[in-house]
């Protein structure tokens, strides 16, 4: 045979081998989370999870209610994407569309470098700067709560949003500007009406995995959102996210015990939650891509 | 090429082999746990090291239940708690083939503490476990507050310091709304700031220099008696209500480097880096009896 054959034959294996391997790594995950959580349910009643407050291991009866960390997750959540989804846009649409190339090449970057920072450093700015802050001009005393979480998960969020929707605009044929602006259209609304709903199926998926982003998160949440585990009336109580119960407590169970799988419960819901956002960005972005082609 | 990649070969094995032959005498002991403890365990840990050169010990903190699980799954050496091991945790202990043996190497004391500006100057323990259960949920509720909601500081579920201030002050559970701070740190960090803030700290963190930004509070064992302040005198004599023995657990009876390190604590020297930790050394002859018995 060949030598380019076999090369190429060879190189195809290593590759597949690549790419199963991944996918290897994902079941087995998943079955571990699967079967962990499962066992929790040999000691708690599946009932008990849909109470309101999560305590293990409390002075009497342990209680595994998990409606409190879900509602403080999707809160710090929804609050980071308020923000992060109008400046990501934004950023978007200035970096494909108004800036010119000289500038796209330095900005660019930098948002994809707010990417990289480590997430406990977010949360230190989130300790020192924001909570203080939040303290000061909302009369609180102290800024451990929901807010200051949001602010800092949005910060994250933004490079997500902003690169994947800056991608569709890019996506969006010259061709659709060049027409609106033959037809006496402005910049401005040739963005708002052409290409921002051409691009429409990227820019809703790019914020769902903003969301992704934002719910996932763990350590800047942890230390900044005051991790208290009363039922959040709003923005400026203290909360306790899933991800974070599980940081604080996974070091402290002993291994095979309620907790250690009630833990393994709240991994596999959250892992549920981003497969679900995954899967919806996808469907998304596949179905309305058709519109444009 | 081939020679050079030969060379690096030889030296890498050399190296590699140097790594090894030291192994018989070289000795690294692992302790985890209690985040109150750590800075003290640290400090004894490196003058223990400067006079063995054989031996590496490692603290790392994480809480004290951090620490039993470590033990528990057989992760640590030796485990530093500040609260006593749970029955639960000896039921998983037993399941795992893991022996428990505790010592008790040093004492410390809580200290309650609030935003310098704070006008209360002391508290009752029953103040303080109606504050913490949330049954007094205002300052002005207690002798000389401000009308303010207070503001509620704790540790988190992992910490020793909190299961042993819930079990023995609180007696009850703790109000969901207190803020779960991740170190002892992180609360006077945030009582500097706080107006409305309470928080409990072990007292061996309370440097002169920390006091200066917070304010320690004076406390009595019930309201008609007379409230104290941690300081070195009321808490050796045991009228500072609030004081608990610190632990380690090793597994089994320890021997070798890691009874040595033990015993080193217990020294003329290591009782000196004790104190000059801010804690007080424990009376050994009772509860540690058998480690001195060759």
């Amino acid at each position: 045979m060949k030598k380019r054959l076999i090369e190429d034959l060879i190189m195809k294996q290593i590759f597949r081998l690549a790419g199963v391997f991944s996918v290897l790594v994902l079941i087995g995950i998943i079955i571990l989370l699967f079967t962990n959580a499962m066992r929790a349910f040999k000691h708690i009643p599946f009932s008990s999870f849909f109470n309101i407050s999560w305590n293990p291991s409390a002075y009497g009866e342990p209680s595994y209610g998990m409606l409190q960390l879900l509602w403080s997750s999707l809160l710090v959540t929804i609050g980071a994407m308020a923000i992060a989804i109008p400046l990501g846009i934004g950023a978007a649409a200035y970096l494909s569309e108004v800036a010119p190339e000289r500038v796209r090449k330095i900005v660019r970057p930098i948002i994809e470098i707010l990417a990289g920072i480590p997430s406990v450093t977010i949360g230190f700015i989130g300790i020192v700067l924001i909570g203080p802050f939040l303290a000061r001009a909302f009369d609180l005393s102290n800024g451990f709560n929901a807010l200051n979480g949001a602010i800092l998960l949005a910060f994250m969020a933004i490079p997500t949003i902003a690169s994947v929707s800056e991608d569709a605009l890019k996506a969006v044929p010259t061709s659709f500007r060049e027409g609106s602006y033959a037809l006496g259209a402005s910049k401005w609304i040739t963005l708002r009406k052409v290409v921002m709903p051409a691009a429409g199926s990227g820019i809703i998926a790019a914020c769902i995995l903003g969301f992704g982003r934002a719910i996932g998160e763990t350590m800047t949440v942890l230390m900044v959102t005051g991790n208290a585990t009363a039922m959040p009336d709003g923005f400026f109580d203290p909360v306790r996210t899933m991800t974070a119960t599980i940081a604080i407590e996974l070091g402290e169970v002993p291994f095979d015990s309620p907790h250690y799988y009630a833990l393994f419960v709240l991994g596999f819901t959250l892992f549920i939650i981003s497969l679900g956002i995954n899967l919806l960005s996808e469907w998304i972005a596949s179905k309305f891509r058709y519109k444009v082609s | 090429m081939l020679r050079n990649t030969f060379v690096l070969l030889i030296i890498g094995l050399v190296i590699f082999q140097s790594c090894f032959s030291g192994e018989d005498k070289y000795v690294a002991i692992k302790v985890r746990g209690s985040d109150s403890e750590v800075n003290l365990v640290q400090a004894l840990a490196e003058n223990f090291m400067d006079q063995d050169s054989l031996v590496s010990v490692g603290v790392t903190g994480g809480g004290s239940g951090a620490g039993i699980a470590a033990l528990i799954n057989g992760k640590t050496d030796l485990a530093n708690s500040s609260r006593e091991i749970t029955e639960e945790e000896l039921e998983f202990a037993r399941k795992a083939n893991v022996q428990p043996y505790p010592i008790v190497f040093a004492q410390d004391a809580l200290a309650i503490i609030t935003h310098k500006d704070n006008p209360v100057d002391s508290l009752s323990i029953e103040e303080i476990s109606a504050i913490y259960s949330g049954n007094i949920e205002n300052w002005s509720n207690v002798e000389g507050g401000n009308n303010e909601t207070i503001t509620l500081y704790g540790r988190q579920s992992s910490s020793g310091t909190y299961i042993y201030f819930r079990e023995n002050i609180v007696k009850d559970e703790y109000k969901t709304s207190m803020i779960g701070m991740s170190g002892t740190a992180q609360i006077v960090d945030a009582l500097k700031t706080d107006k409305n803030g309470i928080g409990y700290v072990s007292s061996g963190y309370l440097s002169e220099n920390i006091m200066k930004d917070i304010k320690v509070l004076k406390i009595s064992s019930d309201a008609s008696s007379t409230a104290y302040f941690p300081n070195k005198e009321n808490i050796t004599s045991g009228i500072y209500p609030i004081t608990r023995p610190l632990l380690q657990f090793t597994n089994g009876k320890p021997e070798g480097k890691l009874l040595e390190f033990i015993l080193y604590q217990f020294s003329e020297e290591g009782m000196k880096i004790i104190e000059e930790n801010g804690f007080y050394p424990a009376d050994y002859s009772t509860y540690n009896k058998e480690l001195f018995q060759k």
